[in-house]
């Protein structure tokens, strides 16, 4: 995971040096990006594995749930809120966004002005404030022309999935407005390549989008370690009774493969947006961009009870009525604390065919480990470690450490190397697996522009790109100095954080 | 015809009255002389098949004689194996099948090619074994450690030296074999931290644990402690434990039970280290500090709160007067003292403590070269219950002050004065000593025959005397001891030049010689050693290196009488193969060393390492090597012995006095 982090954090520093040089702004981000949603793609792949639905089935409300679907299931999504975006096009929005892009271009017109007066000064000015000036207009000009570009763009009715690029400086201007909506930043990182490869118009606004995917990363990898260490981590939490909800679902709740369920008919989902999909089947009232909206998170307005879960199964000490009762955190915390306590295990590794387990995840992290187990109990336990398999004896009555029969050196030694090669093999086949996408890079992209015909908007419902404020537009130019790291980061924080740096980096020197 | 079965059934045994329990009680009585019960067994088949019923202690001497002895002796409990160099899979099975029921204790500790196949069927099959011996068992592996751990029963367990044990097969002991009593893991390189913490969890009747050597550190220190029998603990040499290793987690034990403690040559512990041991064990009888830090009074500190404290050990530690003087005002009182080879111990320290402990039954001061009549004075003065005095080498003690031992400590059994000043007057004054069971007078170059006529006068129960390179004893010394110590056991007149048949004679009539050395006496000749050979049946190592004198004509008389011998040393003397040959007679035989033995011809060399069948260990010019047959050598090696090649130059023998200036010029 860590090494991943730090590929990403890479990508950032290469993609925001990418845009650093003014000129060779266009040249750059046309050759990289394909590289680097490669290296993205693998990295997805790698952590957000389809087969292991446990981990992803998150809490419907929340926003990492849809962090955390893959490609293919937004897919149909996007599909779909698409026909609902075209049915919504309307002239008024258009008149608005031609004057916006008169704004702008007088904005623009402005700056040349004063990259013009700027020339014209007299040289005895220190060669360094002038290239820093220069790099702080170079910046501005960009943003301008990347939300001049995305907006013109969005005129061309064909070309519909413009909006989606300026989606996310919707959303943040919307979260400046105190509006916090659903959707985080993740989408991009499924969708984003597709635009790129779709339509060379916005590669500079994809562009802007990598150091958000690297953000995202980040997020996934702590959303990775959370369900797995769930139970330990709320262990220290000492939540004083009574000062958090205890919520309770029962057994069929909790094994149930959908947690979504139609009320008309029934049909089980196991993702919101999938119902709300569904639901569209049902009538033309499901239809409605509000139906289709994520529903909102309440926000922090009313003071809310924290909420904690008990397991249904009584006597367990995370049952609420236990003596000792240590709540569970998260719905997934149930899930998983169910299913490995109180259930059978029914995935058994196919490489020992001994160990079982009743979570897809864990089995998963088995079968990464398996066969490198050498320290054995006779109770057929494996350890990867000898102080594990001596705690484990100490613990149990009647265990024993298990000696191979043929007690030699030669024959004890033996399963090592054939462990190696298994691990070397797993290695291999994990490493296929990750550079497949980014050495093939064009495949996904090809599947994309598929999609592309009738393209996104999947992420983000009309509703809200009509409430948004174009006026909004004007202010990006000036922000970046003074907040280079805010909520603004999203779209255009690769460029403005560029810009930020650069200058500080300009005044060192 | 009936009448004539009648009376011969009637006189054929007239112990036929005696049950079989009262002749085992009589053959109990007999335990302690195997010669009068082999007697005993020749009477008749009666007393044959009783005596062979009653036996429970069996050492065979050859592995191959086991189905016989197995088919002869039904109820055998103990059984040593330890003359047996090769003991196989299949011998083992074989015990475990004869002794299954029976058998409690098993030594293995000298014998290979055994696995752990055989010993599964033991521990398989043998359910009520106690003891198990398995020492020097250096190629066993875990395996056969796991098959072991099958005896649950057993108490008692021995496995030193056995090198390729690891943390896995002690593992497997410690659940196999709870209620061990015992256990000694000497030398077990292979065992760390993990297999010693489970024995420690799993075991806990412990009260004997040895840890000698093991690459242990403080993780496995609070299970031991936590031992609540935990009597006697070894941890010598075990360099992975320091100071800082010993925390306050450990402190909070208590080890009530625990008497001895050993921890010599744990360089890594100080007096921080041994203040935090001896406060967590208060019960605590005897320390062994050897070859450790310095005893200075920090340390000496530390053993303040053993309030049960009998016996110190410090050989080999740098002393200082600071803490022999605070060894001195320990409240408690020493019974022990070992202060060998520890370097700064001086007149006035020494003196101050043996002041103080005026109940010390025990002292050693081998080589404590510093100190003077003053502190024999002050010893004879205040210890007059002392049992056993070691002051070997201390070189500045004048010849008076040994009297005063003598007038002094009646009570001494054991004395140990080797290369000391004493002459006759000390002897004389020594002799008082009627108790004395072992005198070491070597390298005492100022004592003649009038000194021993004394000790052999007076000192009747001498059992050991050691004169070697005492050069002014001759034959009339030694008939005075022969005389009057005729429970003389152990005898060294090496170098006693002067020596001649007469002395071995007059010793002969020592029935219980065991060992008998009397390298470089060049005046013995066979007519002695036959004489010791006919009359001393016990004898079991011989010395006869550098007898240039002794030839065949002594061997023959020895192979003949001496039954028992088990050791042999031909170098330098006139035997030949002839006399190395009739020596394979002796069926105990393990081991003879043959360097510069001018008679021995290859061939007969080789008839002589064909005949003896129990051999374990030869000792042979290198020169020879080439000249036996390869496969023979592999042929005896097969059969557990073992060969040690020397390449040794031809010494010459030197002068007593020339040797000993020599010696001091060494020193």
């Amino acid at each position: 995971m860590d090494p991943k982090g730090g590929l990403c954090a890479n990508n950032c520093r290469r993609s925001s040096s990418l845009t650093a040089p003014g000129n060779g702004l266009q040249t750059n981000l046309s050759s990289d990006p394909p590289s680097f949603y490669g290296i993205g793609i693998e990295s997805h792949f790698n952590e957000f594995d389809p087969p292991s639905p446990p981990i992803q089935s998150v809490l419907p409300g929340q926003s990492d749930t849809d962090i955390e679907i893959p490609d293919q299931e937004n897919c149909p999504l996007s599909d779909s809120s698409n026909t609902s975006k075209l049915q919504d096009w309307n002239p008024s929005a258009m008149l608005n966004n031609l004057s916006f892009l008169e704004e702008k271009i007088h904005q623009l017109r402005d700056l040349v002005h004063l990259i013009v007066n700027k020339k014209c000064q007299p040289i005895g000015q220190p060669h360094e404030l002038v290239t820093q000036e220069q790099q702080l207009i170079t910046a501005d000009l960009t943003s301008i022309i990347v939300q001049l570009i995305s907006t013109a763009g969005s005129l061309l009715p064909s070309v519909r999935h413009t909006l989606t690029n300026t989606n996310p400086l919707v959303s943040q201007i919307d979260q400046l407005h105190g509006i916090n909506l659903p959707f985080g930043p993740e989408p991009s990182s499924g969708i984003r390549p597709q635009n790129n490869s779709a339509n060379k118009l916005f590669d500079k606004s994809t562009q802007n989008d990598l150091p958000n995917t690297c953000e995202m990363e980040q997020n996934y990898n702590m959303e990775e370690h959370e369900p797995k260490d769930e139970e330990d981590v709320d262990e220290g939490e000492n939540l004083p009774p009574g000062s958090y909800e205890i919520l309770q679902l029962e057994k069929e709740e909790i094994l149930a493969p959908h947690t979504h369920f139609c009320t008309i008919c029934g049909k089980g989902f196991k993702r919101d947006a999938n119902l709300r999909m569904h639901m569209r089947g049902h009538g033309d009232e499901y239809k409605t961009p509000a139906a289709l909206a994520k529903p909102h998170k309440e926000t922090g307005s009313e003071p809310k009870l924290i909420k904690r879960y008990s397991c249904p199964y009584s006597g367990c000490k995370r049952n609420k009525d236990h003596k000792k009762f240590q709540p569970l955190k998260t719905i997934l915390c149930v899930k998983n604390h169910y299913k490995r306590t109180h259930c059978d295990k029914s995935y058994t590794c196919s490489r020992c065919n001994t160990k079982k387990f009743s979570v897809m995840a864990d089995l998963k992290t088995h079968e990464k480990h398996c066969g490198k187990d050498k320290w054995l109990c006779s109770c057929g336990t494996t350890f990867s470690r000898k102080d594990k398999l001596f705690g484990h004896i100490a613990l149990f009555q009647g265990h024993t450490p298990a000696i191979p029969l043929d007690d030699t050196k030669g024959v004890t030694e033996l399963p090592d190397p054939q462990n190696r090669e298994i691990s070397n093999k797993v290695g291999s086949v994990n490493f296929c697996f990750g550079s497949k996408p980014s050495s093939e890079n064009l495949v996904p992209n090809m599947m994309d522009m598929k999609g592309n015909i009738d393209d996104p908007m999947n992420y983000f419902s009309s509703l809200n790109f009509e409430g948004c404020n174009f006026g909004a537009f004007n202010e990006f130019p000036q922000t970046p100095f003074e907040d280079a790291e805010g909520s603004f980061s999203f779209l255009m924080s690769g460029s403005f954080k560029f810009g930020g740096g650069e200058s500080s980096s300009g005044n060192l020197q | 015809m009936n009448r004539q079965k009648r009376s011969v059934s009637q006189n054929d045994n007239p112990f036929q009255v005696l049950t079989e329990e009262l002749i085992f009680l009589i053959l109990d009585f007999l335990e302690t002389a195997p010669l009068d019960k082999k007697s005993f067994s020749l009477t008749c088949k009666a007393f044959y098949a009783a005596e062979a019923r009653h036996r429970r202690v069996l050492r065979p001497l050859r592995a191959e004689h086991l189905p016989a002895l197995a088919a002869r002796y039904p109820s055998v409990t103990d059984l040593d194996l330890s003359l047996c160099p090769r003991v196989g899979d299949g011998a083992l099975a074989l015990v475990a099948g004869a002794y299954a029921e029976t058998l409690q204790r098993l030594d293995l500790s000298r014998s290979r090619w055994f696995t752990g196949s055989g010993l599964l069927s033991l521990g398989a099959r043998c359910g009520s074994l106690v003891e198990l011996d398995l020492s020097n068992a250096t190629e066993l592996r875990d395996a056969g450690v796991a098959a072991v751990a099958r005896a649950r029963n057993l108490r008692k367990l021995w496995l030193a030296r056995c090198k390729l044990v690891t943390d896995m097969g002690i593992g497997c002991i410690a659940v196999g074999c709870r209620k061990l009593r015992l256990l000694c893991l000497k030398w077990c390189v292979g065992i760390g931290d993990l297999g010693v913490d489970l024995v420690a969890i799993k075991c806990k009747e412990l009260t004997s644990l040895d840890l000698s050597y093991l690459p242990i550190t403080e993780k496995c220190l609070p299970s031991i402690f936590k031992l609540q029998h935990l009597e006697d603990l070894v941890l010598e040499g075990c360099f992975g434990i320091d100071d800082d290793s010993l925390d306050v987690d450990l402190l909070k034990q208590r080890c009530k039970a625990l008497k001895k403690l050993d921890i010599s040559g744990c360089q890594n512990i100080s007096r921080t280290g041994l203040s935090k041991l001896t406060k967590i064990s208060g019960g605590l009888e005897k320390l062994i500090l050897a070859d450790g830090s310095p005893v200075t009074l920090g340390l000496v500190d530390g053993l303040n709160k053993l309030s049960m404290l009998q016996s110190i050990v410090l050989d080999g530690c740098p002393v200082t007067s600071e803490g022999l003087r605070a060894i001195g005002s320990l409240s408690i009182s020493i019974r022990e003292l070992s202060l060998s080879k520890c370097l700064g111990v001086t007149d006035e320290a020494l003196s101050f403590l043996v002041s103080k402990h005026k109940d010390l039954r025990k002292l050693d001061i081998t080589c404590c070269r510093k100190i003077t009549d003053v502190s024999i004075a002050s010893i004879a003065n205040s210890c007059a219950g002392l049992t056993s005095l070691k002051m070997e080498s201390c070189t500045l003690v004048p010849q008076e002050a040994f009297s005063l031992i003598g007038q002094k400590c009646h009570f001494l059994e054991e004395l140990d004065l080797t290369d000391n000043e004493i002459d006759d007057e000390g002897l004389m004054s020594i002799s008082s000593c009627s108790r004395l069971s072992s005198l070491k007078i070597g390298i005492c170059l100022n004592i003649t025959d009038r000194g021993l006529t004394y000790v052999g006068m007076f000192c009747s129960k001498l059992k050991e005397l050691d004169l070697y390179r005492s050069t002014g004893v001759t034959d009339l010394g030694i008939s005075a001891i022969a005389c009057g110590c005729l429970g003389l056991e152990i005898i060294n007149t090496s170098y006693c030049t002067s020596i001649s048949d007469r002395a071995l004679i007059s010793l002969s009539k020592c029935s219980n010689l065991m060992t008998l050395e009397i390298r470089g006496c060049i005046l013995v000749t066979s007519i002695g050693l036959a004489a010791i050979a006919m009359n001393c049946r016990q004898l079991s190592r011989l010395d006869i290196k550098k007898c240039y004198n002794i030839d065949d004509s002594g061997m023959i008389p020895l192979a003949h009488f001496s039954q028992n011998l088990r050791q042999i040393n031909l170098s330098y003397s006139s035997v030949s193969d002839v006399g190395l040959l009739s020596l394979a007679n002796i069926s105990c035989l393990q081991s003879f060393t043959m360097l510069h033995l001018q008679g021995l011809v290859p061939g007969g060399l080789a008839a002589a390492l064909l005949a003896c069948g129990g051999l374990t260990k030869v000792k042979l010019h290198l020169s020879l090597r080439s000249l036996l047959p390869e496969l023979l050598i592999r042929h005896v090696e097969a059969r557990g012995c073992v060969f040690e090649w020397r390449d040794k130059e031809f010494q010459a023998e030197l002068d007593p006095q020339c040797w000993k200036l020599q010696l001091e010029d060494v020193m």
